[in-house]
């Protein structure tokens, strides 16, 4: 199992923490993990990616130019790495952030409405474990139970009563998610 | 998952390292990227549990010269910095290869010249290796390329200065110092007692002790018939090094026809083009130098023979593909393949590169 993913949006839309819960939650299955940031002078409200590699083997470059799925969070970021997902690869989108089609037929496009389900969950917060989850639905590469396991390790005790919050944007996200495109 | 396994940045494993390491001193000043090795070491407080100082100087020539403090009392210290601070730092790294005094530098190298950008780069090897400062000196260079090796490269650095009273530097970049990946930390160890410092350090400056001659840690000498003395013996411990302490890493290099030589981040994109490229029959391996100085050589030298041509891949405009074409004597064709200015190529770059200059197509 090798899976390349570009995790890109706007400053402030939880990009790299999504990227680091799954990576986080790779090694809690004792896999290969790697999380390499953009790390120009983004900003909130700039733009923001990771690259997120998680295998079964030792991972050569953490630094790819083929993904095996983007997840495209804003209408720059669906325009910088379209034509950057294997054919035959996956590319998910936020409907609420990207109004222009996806050009190309030989990938499975995804779409995704986490903004407007975090909307209605009253808590915008919560919009990066949406798209999380509908990544583990259509790729389940790690346990649901894995991550859930893996943000109770990493967060600081006073926040796990966030916890069951997270637990059910993931659980959202899976039900939402919704294939619009299946490659040619 | 081990209990023993974390998820950290390079910039993180290297703080994490130093304070189990049983380091005595960080000195540094903030620049990106690599502001997270004094961010982790303020947050950790090392000197509220192994009493490690972390300080956080007025300038990079502050902490270099607070650096020169520590090491002349025998103690572990060091600085981190990226590319423009390093060079602030030079004169002392000078003075303390001139006063044998070791040291760790890290240097999270970002793109050049002058104030540049802040992504990765691997420009600063000329000015590692091949002086920095000035006079006739070395510096014991180690280059990880992952985040392990940030975390274990932390007590083989200091193992080496100390082993030949030298600085060494770990030279990085920011694509390994700002990834995250697995890392077990070494064990921790205490600190040293002043006790074992002077065992381990009888020229250090702790105080004298009654009845022995007094230490003086000088790079001065105006004595020019001695100041040859002393870079004889300087030049004489650099020679043990290149003669013992070279170390590099070979992968898929038996069947190679051709070789990529890449350090760092440049070795890690490689190691995918060698799978690309062996995919399409193209048999190519990989000769990564570990230690930047001493270079390995010999070994290279030795692949001269075997393989048909080789291609340095780093991030700068042709710096190691001096040392390589210097190490195989002309025998084969040594090409560079490199991008500029905190641009990071990607393993099919690299691939095409490699067909273009070694086979023409």
């Amino acid at each position: 199992m090798l899976q390349e993913i570009v995790i890109s949006g706007f400053g402030g839309q939880g990009v790299l923490s999504m990227g680091k819960i799954l990576a986080f939650s790779g090694i809690m299955e004792d896999k290969e993990v790697s999380w390499f940031p953009a790390y120009g002078p983004e900003q909130r409200g700039g733009t923001a990616n990771v690259t997120v590699i998680i295998s079964d083997k030792p991972i050569s470059s953490p630094v790819v130019n083929k993904y095996d799925i983007a997840i495209v969070l804003n209408q720059p970021s669906l325009e910088k790495f379209e034509n950057t997902v294997k054919p035959g690869g996956v590319l998910i989108y936020d409907g609420y952030g990207i109004h222009k089609k996806v050009q190309r037929s030989d990938i499975n496009v995804y779409r995704i409405n986490a903004m407007d389900e975090s909307m209605k969950m009253n808590n915008t917060k919560v919009f990066n474990m949406i798209v999380l989850g509908g990544l583990l639905k259509i790729s389940p590469m790690v346990e649901v139970e894995n991550v859930m396991e893996g943000l109770r390790k990493s967060l600081p005790e006073r926040h796990h009563k966030l916890l069951p919050m997270n637990e059910e944007a993931i659980l959202r996200g899976m039900e939402i998610i919704e294939l619009e495109q299946e490659a040619e | 998952m081990s209990e023993e396994i974390s998820l950290m940045k390079g910039n993180e494993a290297i703080a994490h390292a130093a304070i189990r390491y049983g380091v005595d001193g960080y000195f540094g000043y903030p620049i990106t990227p690599q502001s997270e090795i004094i961010e982790t070491l303020m947050e950790e407080a090392p000197w509220k549990t192994t009493g490690m100082v972390v300080l956080q100087a007025e300038s990079e020539v502050a902490a270099i010269n607070m650096v020169y403090g520590g090491a002349a009392c025998g103690k572990y210290s060091m600085t981190t910095s990226s590319s423009p601070g390093i060079s602030l730092k030079q004169e002392g790294i000078s003075y303390m290869a001139g006063a044998e005094l070791p040291c760790l530098i890290v240097n999270v190298q970002r793109g050049g010249p002058g104030l540049g950008t802040i992504q990765p780069s691997q420009a600063d090897y000329f000015q590692t290796v091949k002086g920095g400062g000035h006079g006739d000196y070395k510096l014991i260079t180690l280059a990880p390329n992952s985040v392990q090796e940030m975390a274990d490269f932390v007590a083989l650095g200091f193992e080496l200065a100390f082993k030949y009273r030298n600085p060494a530097m770990i030279l990085t970049d920011g694509v390994i110092g700002q990834m995250m990946e697995k890392v077990k930390l070494p064990e921790f160890r205490r600190r040293r007692t002043n006790e074992e410092v002077r065992a381990q350090c009888p020229w250090a400056t702790l105080g004298k002790i009654p009845g022995r001659e007094p230490n003086i840690i000088t790079s001065l000498e105006l004595d020019s018939a001695l100041m040859e003395k002393n870079n004889e013996r300087f030049q004489a411990k650099y020679r043990v090094l290149e003669e013992k302490e070279v170390l590099y890493e070979e992968t898929q290099c038996d069947d190679a026809d051709y070789l990529l030589v890449a350090f760092g981040s440049a070795a890690r994109i490689c190691l995918k083009t060698i799978e690309m490229a062996r995919e399409e029959g193209i048999k190519v391996g990989l000769l990564r130098p570990i230690t930047l100085w001493p270079f390995p050589t010999k070994v290279l030298n030795r692949y001269a023979d075997k393989v048909k041509g080789m291609l340095t891949v780093e991030l700068n405009a042709g710096q190691m593909v001096e040392d390589v074409r210097l190490a195989v004597e002309g025998k084969i064709p040594v090409k560079h393949y490199g991008r500029l200015g905190g641009i990071v190529p990607t393993p099919d770059n690299v691939l095409d590169a490699l067909k273009e200059k070694c086979f023409h197509r």
